[in-house]
């Protein structure tokens, strides 16, 4: 297919992944030779993920092709794609912690005689494998919990190398390491590329791609925007410019007062010094009545960790944080909610939606006792409350009874914000507040965020698309490992100058 | 109360009246059918359905089934359990378990019969039996909301010093209830029903209105159904954690007096494994082991399949270890249509 040198032995054409109002995946295109290292960059977003979730066998495809060595193939099962000899390390290992290292590496495939496991072959196997992989250390007996992030993440390389597979696709795998690791890393891609064995290898360090990658195929909006380019030779100007220049614009509403005015108007939340051991360390920061800040970074770079803190969902290890004067209780979120302050947290399912109540349930919860004499509540008052602010933020369907789960992406995240414009905030922590949002809803809670502002309330926003933070904020902080690396206003920023400061990895290979 | 300037500073809401008409030509309302299903009742579809299976096996085979005495028997039977399955319903929707709720019954009879306490007279025993099941409930609820131990090991230690507090105070004997109003509660009778009867269906009752209507019932579901949620929407987990124990443990009080009276004893024997049939009928009940969804109406319904078959293999004269069998057999078949109803109607 690519009609040059390289022998194909995967090739996907055409792939579609749509989710309740999302299309993640709006025809992707993918080739991967054999014994090549093939990198997959793109922005949070783009659909990497869904990609290789898709390749793995995790995500069924609502059309397009994948051949495999010539012939045409349907994963249903991620069981499917393992015998076909593709392996995913992902970004959060699917190992078990309370099994030991040996027993993780051949999970699902133990080693076994009449039904009687072999521990010892399946620890002489793990053990060849680690010293393969430079980890001659670390114990197969070891319960893998004990392990460091990076510990495990060679344990997940073994379990992808004792499966044989012919694909190993890598999901970040640098993030946790260090650049000694880093570079046994590469050592073992490249004896692997060597054996025939071909790597997807998604990094959002630049330095790294050109170090170990082949080839690259940059995703934007769900859609391949360039294929096969050569990772030693692109620039990197032109790469970031893939990766940013968007199909679909997004309308930015016109900030109502130009940012210098922020500084007239009150401090309303002040940060001050604020660390968590191992997370982040020494953050300080202020934003003003109708100010919106945005904290740009990787993920894992501390800045969903620093808005919960913030909030008082963590509780910090040292610094405080201030509302209008006045210090918070540490790692008490009824307190950060009592001073006015709320949070639309990264994960809507897990963190901050009860699926399976009705809507007007969660938009009236932090705010029950407004509709409660003596403890009672009065139904139809909350009834009518929760679905006044749903129908403000044109919630479809408008039916407030409806189950949550039954609605999209885009509209249960209005009922998050519902939920704080109900209960009146002056201090809105916004926390990837569009992602899996559909465009239209997109532009709506964009508008909603400034309409915010400009009534005077102080939005900290966090995302991983560079654009929204540009276009919504007045001040952007970068972070990076931790540690607030920039600041300064959005109008003196463009997206290939955050992008810099935020990859700027510190990884020598 | 900088919070409430803030909510003068957010826009307006002033249209109802175009969220109620968009919420009438909105999308498909319920069928009358699958609100039936909503309802109460139709959750229980099953459950019913075993109940009237069992009464009428129970007409067809025992004459003495459907007379008016017989069915007081079965409902006082029903309402010492029953009252502790009220507090279980709580605990499970809130998204834990208690085991203790047995013993912590057995410890709080004995403690409220010690001659000593008789001795101050009826009021200072009811008291004792409450103060002693609230606050097994304040102590379990500590540990679990604030020393971060799983609910499981918490209320299974409890049992198990429960059960050891209540075997050192009674020095392992029967304390007879000696105090004529206490033992006078299982023999009264108003309009022909038993005063353990009343007292069963006013703890239901408040456990209901406090269940559906008000915002203590409400942040139960939150926090059972999804507990992180709850949190960062400002609920204080912890605190409510607490409360839900000192509402089992409160019912466990209630029920002391109860079985004090009916036995005339205070006993540490008292309430073996009354746990297991409390945390059975909730289940068969329809209430989510994990939380955040059930009936109250659904463990009373529970309360009754359990107590009717003990009636039915009674008046047959069958041995207990078949009525056993009988009821995990049941267990088993109203969970799995259960299972089924909700597959259907979704």
């Amino acid at each position: 297919m690519t009609g040059r040198g390289p022998v194909p032995l995967l090739t996907m054409r055409g792939i579609v992944k749509e989710f309740p109002g999302v299309r993640a995946l709006d025809g992707v295109d993918l080739d991967v030779a054999v014994g090549e290292v093939h990198c997959l960059l793109g922005q949070n977003g783009a659909g990497k993920s869904t990609l290789i979730k898709v390749l793995g066998g995790a995500h069924r495809p609502d059309a397009g092709t994948v051949v495999l060595d010539g012939t045409e193939v349907s994963f249903t099962t991620p069981h499917a794609a393992d015998g076909a000899g593709i392996a995913t390390i992902h970004q959060e290992l699917d190992l078990v912690p309370g099994l030991s290292v040996a027993e993780n590496v051949v999970l699902g495939h133990e080693p076994a005689r009449f039904g009687f496991t072999r521990p010892r072959d399946a620890e002489d196997l793990a053990r060849a494998l680690l010293r393969r992989l430079g980890h001659p250390e670390i114990p197969p007996r070891r319960e893998l919990g004990r392990l460091s992030a990076a510990g495990q993440q060679v344990v997940g390389m073994a379990r992808a190398l004792a499966r044989d597979a012919r694909l190993i696709v890598m999901d970040e795998p640098s993030a946790v390491l260090d650049p000694e690791e880093v570079r046994n890393l590469f050592r073992v891609i490249r004896e692997l590329t060597a054996e025939g064995v071909a790597v997807v290898y998604i990094s959002h360090r630049l330095e790294e791609i050109r170090a170990i990658g082949d080839r690259v195929t940059v995703l934007k909006d769900g859609r391949t925007v360039a294929r096969n380019l050569p990772a030693a030779t692109t620039p990197t100007a032109e790469v970031i410019r893939l990766m940013t220049g968007r199909s679909i614009e997004y309308v930015f509403p016109e900030r109502a007062a130009p940012p210098d005015s922020a500084g007239d108007s009150e401090v309303v939340l002040e940060v001050d010094g604020l660390s968590r051991t191992g997370e982040f360390a020494d953050v300080s920061f202020t934003v003003h009545a109708g100010e919106v800040v945005g904290l740009a970074g990787l993920v894992g770079s501390g800045r969903s960790e620093i808005l919960e803190t913030v909030f008082g969902a963590r509780r910090a290890t040292g610094g405080a944080v201030r509302v209008r004067g006045r210090a918070l209780r540490a790692g008490s979120v009824p307190a950060a909610v009592r001073a006015g302050m709320g949070l639309c947290p990264e994960e809507r399912k897990s963190q901050a939606l009860l699926m399976g109540e009705p809507v007007y349930r969660n938009v009236s919860l932090p705010v029950l006792s407004r509709f409660a004499r003596a403890g009672f509540l009065r139904r139809d008052a909350e009834l009518a409350a929760a679905s006044a602010v749903t129908a403000q933020l044109d919630v479809r369907p408008a039916d407030a009874t409806r189950t949550t789960a039954t609605l999209s992406g885009g509209n249960q995240q209005k009922i998050v914000l519902a939920r704080w414009l109900l209960r009146g905030c002056d201090v809105l922590l916004l926390d990837e507040p569009t992602r899996g949002v559909d465009v239209g809803a997109r532009s709506e809670i964009y508008a909603l965020i400034r309409r915010l502002a400009s009534h005077g309330v102080a939005v900290l926003l966090v995302s991983s698309e560079v654009p929204e933070v540009l276009g919504l904020a007045d001040r952007v902080l970068v972070i990076r490992e931790g540690r607030v690396v920039h600041t300064s206003g959005s109008a003196e920023l463009d997206e290939g100058r955050v992008l810099d400061l935020v990859m700027e990895g510190d990884v020598r290979v | 109360m900088s919070a409430e300037q803030g909510a003068t500073a957010t826009p307006a809401v002033d249209e109802r009246a175009r969220v109620e008409a968009a919420g009438r030509d909105a999308a498909p309302r319920p069928s009358a059918w699958n609100r039936l299903l909503d309802s109460g009742a139709g959750r229980n579809l099953g459950l019913v359905a075993v109940l009237v299976i069992l009464c009428v096996v129970g007409v067809s085979t025992a004459d003495t089934f459907a007379t008016a005495s017989n069915l007081l028997t079965i409902l006082t039977s029903a309402s010492i359990i029953g009252v502790i399955t009220v507090g279980a319903t709580f605990v499970i929707i809130g998204g834990g378990i208690d085991l203790s709720v047995g013993k912590l019954m057995a410890l709080a009879s004995v403690w409220a019969t010690t001659v000593a306490t008789q001795s101050f007279g009826p009021v200072v025993m009811i008291a004792c039996a409450l103060l002693v099941g609230a606050g097994g409930g304040l102590v379990t609820g500590l540990l679990i909301a604030y020393g971060r131990i799983v609910p499981f090991i918490v209320t299974l230690a409890m049992l198990i010093s429960a059960q050891g507090l209540a075997e050192r105070i009674s020095g392992r004997r029967s304390q007879i209830v000696t105090d004529p109003t206490i033992a006078a509660i299982a023999t009264t009778r108003l309009a022909g029903i038993p005063l353990l009867v009343f007292i069963f269906a006013a703890v239901v009752a408040v456990g209901w209105v406090v269940l559906n209507r008000t915002t203590f019932g409400r942040r139960t579901f939150a926090i059972g159904g999804n507990a992180e949620a709850a949190r960062l929407a400002g609920l204080d987990v912890r605190r409510h954690t607490v409360a839900l124990y000192i509402v089992s443990g409160l019912c466990c009080g209630v029920a002391a007096i109860m079985i004090a009276s009916l036995t005339t004893t205070g006993s540490s024997t008292h309430g073996t494994l009354y746990e297991l049939d409390a945390i059975a009928a909730v289940i068969i009940g329809g209430t989510l082991l994990t939380g955040g969804r059930g009936t109250l109406i659904g463990s009373i319904l529970g309360v009754l399949v359990f107590t009717t078959i003990t009636n039915l293999f009674v008046l047959n004269n069958l041995d207990t270890d078949v009525q056993n069998i009988a009821k995990g057999v049941i267990i088993v078949v109203a969970v799995l249509i259960q299972i089924r109803a909700r597959r259907t109607s979704p």
